[in-house]
């Protein structure tokens, strides 16, 4: 680190030398081996890809799937309805992401925390996390979604939009936590040491020295599931939610053409690509991070 | 007056006896060097003096006062005790300054702007003023030393704890951390340090004490025990430290 600026002279100083002979074939023969790459791999994926396309094409019922999942122009007629279904789910996961936030990383420092008078708390978390990991989403959306209205509690909200949303920000909350928790182990256990030795207490510890390194390490898992949450937000059109599914559901059932779908799997793709494109570029860029650190 | 006092300390790990039946003790403005092969007990001497390990049984006292009691507030007594860990544990997510101003801001609830006034204050004082806002990875190690020394004194500790503070360190780095714990040596801070540098704790020590089988075999001035050790155990583990080429 301390050798950084010296090394940015020299390299400085390099760029106005002439580069020799032998610099020069070596970049020439540098350059004809990115060439003869480039080609195998557009020859390759043009090859693989062309069959691929040719064989689906060319089946005997190519022409009434297409017919059936590519009517472009059905397509088109229902665009409006799945886009708006679509901004359904979008506001879901928002509102879900937010409250999953908070359940989470309540979860997450209960189950790590050390202290005796919070030992009911720990248990109860330990336990929360085991049942909701352990059960499909779609069982607790089911039986959240039918099984709190027919309590019939007074008061009691039968919104299917606010129980489905129950449901899942439930079951994200055990993933989170997880994560979170995962997170805060990482933190080698001396950082904990130093802070103690400063005399932070161990809530301080916590909340200066231990989560804001946690935290930092698991952006790129917890946008996975940021993805993840988006698309499973589909799973409540079960409780009748007028979202990106169900329009797309109620859409296809009336002319038994399966077009909405695939519109309504683009309008998804549309989110999801970038998102998890990004969700690369920031894991990557706190690999490079992480591995700067370790050599320092 | 002493401002550390260890009484018959003794620390084990399940069957490990690390430390057995060891007394120290740490008069004011004094420095104790702790010698010792690898696996002889030092930083668990240093972590049970900062209540950071539990001890099996003894005492420790602060300034006269029993810290080795379960009902003590160690919080209370951690902000008297400074510690410098071999492998320096800065706060990789904070700038040098907050990685200084984070206890006596947190912890002594100093107004931040005098925080910040007697973090550059030190970090003048030892040169480092100008890397008060980067971060500890733009950091050669010897300055990631002499910064987690300056965070460890900027809550004026009575007594300040150093553990192999230069053992991380390539060997002309190790010259600028010792320098700045001569310094603080020279300004009356009491401390206790464990070390693999003779030549330093010559320079540094008021007492220097030989570590072996969890007691302290050999104790007194460096003209002593480095210079001209009695014990037969003192004079075997210096004469390994020689043949590797450290006195
Ligand atoms: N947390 C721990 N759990 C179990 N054993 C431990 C623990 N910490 C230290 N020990 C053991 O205690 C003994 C003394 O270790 P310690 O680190 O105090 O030695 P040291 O004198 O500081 O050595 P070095 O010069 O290598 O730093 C060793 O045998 C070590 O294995
Ligand atoms: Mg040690």
């Amino acid at each position: 680190m301390s050798n950084d600026s010296p090394a940015r002279e020299t390299s400085g100083r390099a760029l106005s030398w002439t580069p020799s002979q032998r610099e020069l074939e070596r970049q020439a023969s540098r350059k004809s081996i990115g060439r003869k790459k480039a080609l195998i791999a557009t020859l390759s994926s043009v090859i693989v890809i062309g069959s691929l396309i040719r064989l689906i094409v060319t089946s005997p019922g190519w022409q009434s799937v297409k017919d059936t999942f590519f009517d472009w122009s059905y397509g088109g007629e229902v665009l409006g309805a799945v886009a708006k279904g679509l901004i359904v789910n979008i506001r879901l996961t928002i509102i879900a992401a937010i409250l999953i936030g908070i359940f989470a990383m309540i979860l997450a420092l209960l189950r790590t925390s050390r202290s005796a008078a919070l030992t009911p708390f720990r248990i109860m978390a330990t336990a929360y996390v085991d049942i909701f990991r352990g059960v499909p989403l779609l069982l607790v959306i089911l039986l959240i979604g039918f099984g709190v209205p027919a309590l019939r509690i007074e008061g009691l909200t039968n919104s299917v939009l606010i129980l489905g949303t129950t449901a899942v920000v439930l079951t994200y909350s055990a993933y989170v936590a997880e994560v979170i928790r995962s997170g805060i182990l990482s933190i080698h256990p001396s950082q904990r040491a130093a802070a103690r030795s400063l005399g932070l207490s161990s809530s301080q510890t916590m909340r200066h020295v231990v989560l804001p390194q946690a935290l930092k390490r698991v952006v790129p898992p917890l946008l996975n599931d940021l993805v993840a949450l988006l698309k499973d937000t589909g799973l409540v059109s079960i409780l009748g939610v007028t979202d990106a599914v169900r329009a797309a559901q109620i859409a296809s059932s009336r002319t038994f053409n399966y077009t909405p779908y695939v519109t309504a799997a683009i309008l998804f793709l549309l989110i999801t690509i970038p998102l998890t494109r990004y969700t690369d570029r920031v894991l990557a860029k706190s690999m490079k991070r992480q591995n700067a650190q370790g050599a320092a | 007056m002493n401002v550390l006092e260890v009484k018959n300390l003794r620390k084990s790990f399940e069957d490990n006896v690390v430390l057995n039946d060891l007394s120290l003790t740490v008069p004011d403005h004094t420095a104790t060097v702790l010698i010792g092969a690898s696996g002889s007990g030092k930083s668990t001497l240093l972590r049970c003096i900062n209540l950071l390990d539990t001890i099996d049984d003894g005492s420790i006292y602060l300034d006269g006062k029993e810290i080795s009691d379960p009902e003590i507030n160690v919080d209370e007594v951690r902000k008297n005790l400074g510690m410098v860990f071999q492998s320096f544990n800065l706060f990789p997510h904070m700038s040098v300054l907050d990685n200084i101003m984070l206890s006596p801001v947190r912890v002594h609830k100093l107004p931040k702007e005098q925080a910040r006034d007697e973090a550059m204050t030190l970090l003048r004082r030892f040169d480092l003023a100008d890397k008060a806002d980067q971060f500890p990875d733009r950091l050669s190690g010897g300055q990631q030393q002499r910064v987690a020394i300056i965070r460890s004194i900027a809550v004026k500790p009575r007594l300040l704890l150093l553990d192999e503070v230069t053992s991380a360190l390539d060997p002309v780095l190790v010259n600028e951390v010792l320098s700045i714990v001569r310094d603080l040596k020279a300004d009356g801070m009491a401390m206790v340090l464990a070390t693999h540098e003779m030549g330093f704790a010559t320079q540094v020590a008021d007492e220097v004490c030989f570590l072996k089988d969890g007691n302290i075999i050999e104790r007194g001035p460096a003209s002593q025990v480095i210079s001209a050790p009695q014990e037969a155990e003192t004079k075997d583990f210096l004469r390994r430290v020689h043949e590797a080429g450290r006195l």
